[in-house]
């Protein structure tokens, strides 16, 4: 269903589209010039477009990742900014932030620029890249925040570096406020997670993994929530893996805080129980954790603390995930397989097909200050899938160089159709 | 959701429910763990014999693969191999290749090409024999000689074959393992032994800095006070205290270690005059145990000792035994 020739108007017809308010509803989208020009009713008899049939599927706004490796510049083994982009565009991507933790470390405008300039050329999606808030993501000295910013860096975050210290972390909140810049930050305290790569509970104990025990997520979740209310910043913490964590951010909303959060997808379909065959694929950080912790989660995107789904994709080559657990890489390649699994809580019923697109769409889209949504004027970034069609994630369908995908040897529901960035199509065979 | 997952067991027993590769006593049934001490007791009369040895393994090449360094478990594991004939290859890993950079994998792949038969694996990370059974060729039987703080399952074995020859039974029993659990490998696979055996009470015995969270998922009782917890005891197990568990603000001081957890008479008297004392080695005297218990009537320490020998020629003889079992069907099946 590619549409080859890009010509002014198209005209996507027999779809359900995904209105603003969340409301699912059959009718046509228009598009033209590389926006949307009129939807529903509106759209209905606008003469000459070209007509993509949309018959059993979803259309909903382009889905936007607040997280995503894309392992450029520095680790071509694992992934480069072309495979990854296109398979995110597999995915339904229509823009994704680019984590810092390349190497080097996107810390510099030169960095911002490099990334920015080969999306330019070789992505066909949008690529929003994100900066590091310290210098080379140690936590000890601070980035040319505003430096970043200029060059095009749209939050800025630490990852997994962390900071030395709370004093760091404050003064990175108070100057990040004097410009207005988000901070997303993975919290973590890094003394209580140590070495630990597993969630601290049964599995661990049983399999005597070394583990991370809840409260390193949680006490970093109320030491940024009080620094963030001190110093006035704004906060979007990222890939939260606790239920406690969704409680702690919705009191600091209830008393003003403004803090916004995420969850990456496959905290939402798994919990610790993945590791119990020491299966390398799920060493995750932070870790998979309790069931209590799922629910905890899911309750959160429901309601709405957790405002975005991210995917957290992290494609290794066969080496990092090949050895004993300890010794493997973090991360899942999951940009392509998200979507697939939100289905999967759809059909469990743990969340509807209106709130898991809200939250993989204008959610992420409202932490960068940005809209997704089907509306005239709206720059035309969409998504058209078939929820119910049926793909298997294997080497002969995935484009990311990574293969460590969370659900293998299952068919998934929900293929896409038709990825479109501006108008263009960007998957299938998009490219610029 | 959790994913299809290949449980522990299915990696190391063949259709059949025989073992093929012996990594943890999670999932074996009582019959099996039954069935490898009453083997290791038929072994230990070869012990006792002017010629030591049986031709079971005659022809197969052993290859203990030491990625963390222990005497005692692999002279024993070596010694096993030996009176089973079977061809013994030293490799101790942790000063060659892999200081040398080559990965677990690398490692592997050249030691099958020496056309191996079996691997003994000691290795420092949980997990890994469960990821070497996973990637060698079909036919090369794993037997794990402890990973981690994970599992040490010949050693909670020949402890179970010990119990067994002082006690007669395991019903009934009240069992203390009092120490270091958080790191110990030895603990997880004797309580995990314990409960499949059908004792009547596992009791763990440790500070709050030296047990696992949710300990009690592991199939015991736990207990912080050591006079409280020698009550009814059958048979004492205590757990050896590594020095470096003063510099992770884990423990304040050998001392106070030893005054709380240190089995010394006045605390072993607390316990049925009949209970056992026993300790996976070696032994750190004044540490854990008092000299006049670990050397006194009552210690069965020496004993473990050589039923070590026995219980591995046990598991040796039995992976084995299950790898050819499948090689047949295999063939049988017209696969390679």
């Amino acid at each position: 269903m590619s549409v080859s020739s890009q010509p002014s108007r198209v005209k996507i017809v027999g779809g359900t589209l995904l209105l603003p308010d969340g409301q699912l509803q059959a009718g046509p989208l228009l598009i033209a010039d590389g926006h949307i020009s009129a939807v529903g009713a509106a759209a209905e008899g606008a003469g000459d477009a070209t007509v993509i049939n949309a018959e059993g599927c979803i259309v909903s706004p382009g889905l936007v990742d607040l997280w995503c490796n894309l392992r450029e510049p520095g680790d071509g083994q694992k992934g480069n900014i072309t495979s990854e982009t296109r398979a995110a565009a597999h995915g339904g991507f229509t823009t994704v932030c680019a984590s810092p933790e390349t190497s080097p470390v996107n810390d510099s405008g030169a960095v911002t620029h490099l990334i920015r300039d080969v999306s330019g050329s070789r992505s066909p999606i949008r690529v929003l890249p994100i900066g590091a808030t310290t210098k080379g993501l140690e936590g000890e000295l601070l980035s040319d925040m505003a430096g970043l910013v200029r060059a095009g860096c749209v939050a800025l975050a630490n990852g997994r570096g962390g900071f030395r210290d709370a004093r760091v972390l404050h003064r990175a909140m108070a100057y990040a406020r004097t410009f207005g810049i988000t901070l997303m930050l993975h919290p973590e305290n890094q003394a209580l997670a140590a070495d630990g790569y597993a969630h601290d509970g049964r599995i661990t104990t049983r399999l005597g993994l070394l583990g991370i025990p809840e409260v390193a997520e949680t006490t970093a979740v109320m030491e940024m929530l009080l620094l963030a209310e001190e110093t006035g910043v704004r906060l979007h913490l990222a890939q939260i893996s606790c239920g406690r964590s969704v409680q702690m951010i919705a009191e600091a909303r209830q008393r003003g805080v403004n803090v916004t959060a995420d969850v990456a997808m496959h905290q939402l379909l798994l919990t610790e129980e993945a590791l119990s065959g020491f299966d390398s694929r799920f060493h995750v950080r932070p870790p998979l954790r309790s069931e209590a912790d799922r629910q905890g989660l899911l309750e959160g995107v429901r309601t709405g603390v957790i405002g975005a789904i991210v995917s957290a994709h992290q494609p290794h080559d066969t080496a990092a995930k090949q050895a004993p657990l300890a010794a493997t890489e973090p991360g899942l390649s999951s940009v392509e397989s998200v979507l697939s699994m939100g289905l999967m809580l759809v059909e469990r019923q743990e969340l509807s097909l209106s709130v898991l697109l809200q939250r993989l769409t204008a959610g992420p889209a409202a932490v960068l200050g940005r809209k997704a949504a089907l509306e005239a004027g709206a720059i035309a970034d969409i998504c058209v899938f078939a929820p119910q069609e049926r793909w298997l994630a294997d080497s002969a369908s995935l484009v990311s160089a990574g293969h460590h995908v969370p659900v293998v040897n299952h068919a998934l529901h929900g293929v896409v159709r038709l990825t479109m960035v501006g108008g263009r199509t960007a998957w299938p065979s998009g490219y610029p | 959701m959790t994913t299809p997952q290949p449980s522990p067991d299915s990696v190391q027993l063949t259709a059949d429910g025989q073992l093929r590769h012996f990594l943890t006593l999670d999932g074996l049934s009582r019959e099996l763990l039954t069935d490898i001490l009453d083997t290791a007791d038929s072994f230990i009369e070869v012990g006792e014999r002017a010629i030591k040895k049986v031709p079971l393994l005659r022809g197969r090449t052993v290859v203990n693969l030491f990625f963390e360094s222990s005497t005692r478990t692999r002279s024993t594991f070596e010694l096993a191999a030996k009176r089973l004939s079977a061809d013994v290859l030293n490799l101790d890993i942790s000063t060659s290749a892999t200081s040398k950079g080559e990965s677990l994998s690398d490692t592997l792949l050249n030691l099958e090409a020496m056309a191996s038969d079996m691997f003994v694996v000691r290795h420092a990370q949980s997990g890994a024999p469960h990821f070497i059974a996973a990637s060698v060729t079909p036919g090369v039987a794993i037997i794990n000689a402890g990973d981690g703080r994970h599992a040490h399952p010949t050693q909670a074995m020949l402890d179970m074959l010990t119990i067994r020859q002082h006690k007669g039974r395991f019903e009934g029993l009240k069992v203390a393992i009092v120490g270091d659990i958080l790191h110990s490998r030895v603990a997880r696979s004797q309580i995990c032994a314990l409960n499949t055996l059908g004792v009547e009470e596992v009791r763990v015995i440790a500070p709050g800095t030296l047990l696992p969270s949710d300990a009690e998922h592991l199939g015991c009782t736990v207990e912080y006070d050591m006079e409280k917890g020698m009550r009814d005891l059958d048979v004492v197990i205590m757990l050896r205290l590594q020095k470096e568990r003063m510099q992770g603000a884990l423990l304040p001081s050998e001392q106070e270690f030893y005054r709380l957890y240190g089995l010394d008479r006045s605390k072993l008297a607390l316990a049925k005059p009949d209970c056992i004392v026993m300790h996976p080695g070696p032994i750190n005297r004044g540490v854990e145990i008092e000299s006049a218990v670990a050397d006194g009537p009552r210690s069965v320490i020496l004993n473990q000792v050589t039923n070590g020998i026995a219980v591995r020629m046990a598991v040796m003889s039995m992976a084995m035994g299950g790898q050819v079992t499948e090689r047949v069907s295999r063939l049988g099946e017209g696969q390679p």
